[in-house]
């Protein structure tokens, strides 16, 4: 198991949104999260990053053995935990080559390897650049500022393949997205399957799990994992929408 | 009953007669530091009564007896000036000119083929007084400010640079003041002078640092002349030790066509007060003043900006950026006049500050005075806090907490940094703010 989430409370000003979340994700696996606006989908994914202003109120999560919630955001990511953000952040005067090689060396500090300095580093992510069609433009320019919609996706999507995390949460990274970009970002995304890296896709639209085919798919309602299955409960949500999922038993 | 400010003022009175009993001068200059003497035993130190003081408090200075430095600094700190500029100015390779309290030193000095007239105001006033006597004390008003006036008062060495007609000079010319005072806290009076002749290009640097101990008070007076269609890069560099004083005035008159682009970086110092000034005294100039200032600590620091519109079609920018750690407090007030002769006057100006704790202050006020109607000018001001959003995404990337936060507030600085035409300098400057923000914090 590379992921357990126990009875996990979140609140945000006092509010609380997640509301006793379970989930069990092994070691290569791939599940989808869907849900409609407002259940606490990113809240989930942001906690699970260490964004703190969700204060986590009760439960647990282990990742790789290890207490996760305990862990700063930063030794998370060393550690391998990778949240696309549904709204990529802009950094004005930062280079998005200089912040990716600077993550990367962070990384790779803590897994003792060697620094790579810009030239091999350069080298290093033309091929992800290609695989991702992205503009190589943007890697000079300050991250994420004044991309469009669509390259912010795809750039999260290149750091991620640069990163190479052993779980990768990605939060809504197909919306905003046409069919040929969508395609593009989800062989972005089978490329990096792998016996030893799992998964989470965050999304409202089943379309993307034609492409990136899910393990299981879990339905998030209202702070709580409502329902679960394989990944034909994305196809039954997309004809019957969320209206006819009860909540669960006991609960 | 004498009171404090009258035995303090007495006190300046007795070193201008010491000084001016001294050092040589031509009759009329002798003219101008007697006047400017009488114009601040008048003024007296400003209080927070006087509007433009309101939010800088100088007892401590006015508290202090400072006394000018009356010796050459000695061998032994020589060398460590030496080291010192070295460490500083690594990057440049250019002409430089040296003054250690306020006194020229030759050993330090080299200006070799630069393509410019580089000497001291010293030497020029025994040989070619005639030289200076159109510019010195014509642009900084020591009749109404009261530390020009004691700058002023205080007139005997600093750098005279003249850019001939048509010269380009390629490499920054670096004038450094060093304050490197034994025992006694001193005052020290660098006065420099630049004439950019008709369509010459150059660039000159000001450099300002000191020892560590004991405290000392800087008051320096710089002005500038930009003949027509002249070009005139400008950097200030204030890297003063920690308990120092700096208050400086910067004059550049511009003439028609001419473009003077100055930045002021205030690192340094327990209290500092910056006045660049720009008239655009002729058609179609230019006139650009950017600003840094990066405080932590105690420091306080004053942006006291003027950018005077004299005549028609001239441009002005101005982009002044603030990092204010700690208890620091900073101000900034930019002052824009359009003159009724100034139609079409375009002028920006912008500033920005980035609180990162929450017992920083920042005041600051744009303060308009237009009297012509065809222009535009506009102005803004933003204070921010750090950025929690992109710090996390960077955190979250495994970028740690402290070089994301470095990284940030460097982006910030460079932002005003970056508009530096010179590469060396440029570069030199950014490596000696990095560092800077780099150490301080958390
Ligand atoms: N930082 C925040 N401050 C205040 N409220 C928040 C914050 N983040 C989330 N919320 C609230 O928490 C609830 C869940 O939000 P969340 O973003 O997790 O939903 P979501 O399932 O990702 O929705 P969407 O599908 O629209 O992305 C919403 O009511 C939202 O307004
Ligand atoms: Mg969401």
């Amino acid at each position: 198991m590379l992921l357990e989430i126990k009875n996990l409370h979140a609140t945000v000003n006092g509010n609380e949104i997640l509301k006793g979340i379970d989930l069990k994700i092994g070691l290569g696996e791939v599940h989808a999260i869907m849900g409609p606006n407002g259940s606490g989908k990113s809240t989930l994914a942001q906690v699970l990053a260490g964004r703190d202003v969700y204060a986590v109120t009760e439960g647990e999560v282990i990742y790789d053995g290890k207490n996760l919630l305990e862990m700063a955001p930063e030794d998370r990511a060393r550690a391998g935990v990778f949240m696309a953000f549904q709204y990529p952040v802009e950094i004005p005067g930062v280079s998005n080559t200089y912040f990716l090689r600077a993550a990367l060396n962070a990384i790779r500090k803590q897994r003792g390897e060697e620094e790579l300095d810009a030239m091999d580093f350069l080298a290093r992510i033309r091929e992800k650049i290609k695989l991702l069609e992205m503009d190589e433009t943007l890697m000079t320019r300050p991250v994420n500022e004044g991309f469009s919609g669509g390259e912010k996706k795809r750039n999260e999507i290149v750091q991620m393949a640069v990163l190479e995390p052993k779980l990768a949460i990605l939060d809504e990274t197909d919306s905003g997205l046409d069919i040929d970009a969508l395609k593009i970002v989800a062989s972005g995304v089978n490329a990096m399957r792998a016996k030893d890296r799992s998964i989470i896709v965050v999304t409202h639209y089943q379309r993307l799990l034609n492409y990136i085919v899910p393990d299981t798919v879990h339905v998030l309602s209202n702070g709580r994992i409502v329902k679960s299955g394989s990944k034909e409960l994305a196809l039954e949500l997309e004809q019957k929408g969320y209206g006819w999922i009860e909540e669960p038993v006991g609960a | 009953m004498t009171t404090a400010t009258e035995t303090q003022i007495e006190n300046y009175l007795r070193q201008y007669g010491e000084f001016e009993k001294k050092a040589k001068a031509p009759e009329w200059l002798r003219a101008i530091r007697r006047e400017a003497m009488e114009a601040f035993a008048e003024l007296g130190f400003p209080t927070l009564r006087h509007e433009d003081w309101k939010y800088t408090n100088v007892a401590a200075i006015k508290r202090e007896e400072f006394e000018p430095v009356s010796s050459e600094a000695g061998e032994e700190h020589i060398s460590a000036i030496r080291r010192r500029i070295q460490a500083l100015t690594s990057e440049l390779d250019g002409p430089r000119v040296v003054f250690v309290n306020g006194r020229y030193a030759a050993e330090l000095t080299d200006v070799r083929g630069s393509g410019a007239r580089i000497g001291t105001l010293g030497e020029a006033l025994e040989k070619r007084p005639e030289a200076i006597e159109p510019y010195l004390a014509r642009s900084a008003d020591y009749r109404a400010h009261p530390f020009v006036a004691l700058n002023t008062a205080f007139i005997g060495d600093g750098a005279w640079i003249e850019i001939p007609e048509r010269t380009v000079v390629e490499k920054p010319i670096a004038v450094i003041h060093v304050a490197w005072p034994e025992g006694k806290p001193a005052a020290v009076y660098p006065r420099n002078l630049i004439v950019a002749r008709r369509e010459s290009q150059a660039t000159v640097v000001e450099i300002y640092v000191g020892a560590e101990v004991p405290n000392y008070f800087t008051n320096a007076v710089t002005e500038a002349v930009a003949e027509e269609n002249a070009v005139l890069e400008h950097v200030k560099a204030q890297l003063e030790s920690e308990r120092a004083f700096h208050i400086a005035t910067a004059t550049f008159h511009q003439a028609r066509n001419s473009i003077v682009r100055s930045t002021t970086v205030t690192l340094g110092a327990a209290l500092a007060r910056e006045e660049p000034a720009c008239v655009l005294d002729g058609e179609g100039g230019e006139a650009t003043l950017n600003g840094l200032y990066v405080l932590a600590g105690t420091q306080h620091a004053d942006s006291h900006t003027t950018l005077d519109h004299a005549k028609a079609h001239c441009g002005s920018r101005e982009v002044y950026k603030g990092i204010l750690e700690g208890k620091s407090t900073g101000v900034f007030n930019g002052k824009i006049i359009v003159r009724p002769d100034a139609q079409k006057t375009d002028s920006k100006q912008s500033n920005k500050n980035l609180l990162l704790s929450p017992d920083a202050t920042i005041n600051t006020k744009p303060q308009l005075e237009i009297w012509a109607d065809d222009v535009k000018c506009t102005h803004g001001a933003t204070i921010g806090q750090m950025d929690a959003e992109a710090l996390f995404y960077m955190r979250s990337r495994g970028i740690g907490r402290k070089e994301a936060r470095n990284l940030l507030v460097a982006a910030f600085a460079n932002d005003v940094l970056d508009r530096i035409n010179d590469a060396p300098l440029r570069e030199s400057l950014k490596r000696h703010i990095s560092a800077r923000l780099a150490g301080k914090g958390d």
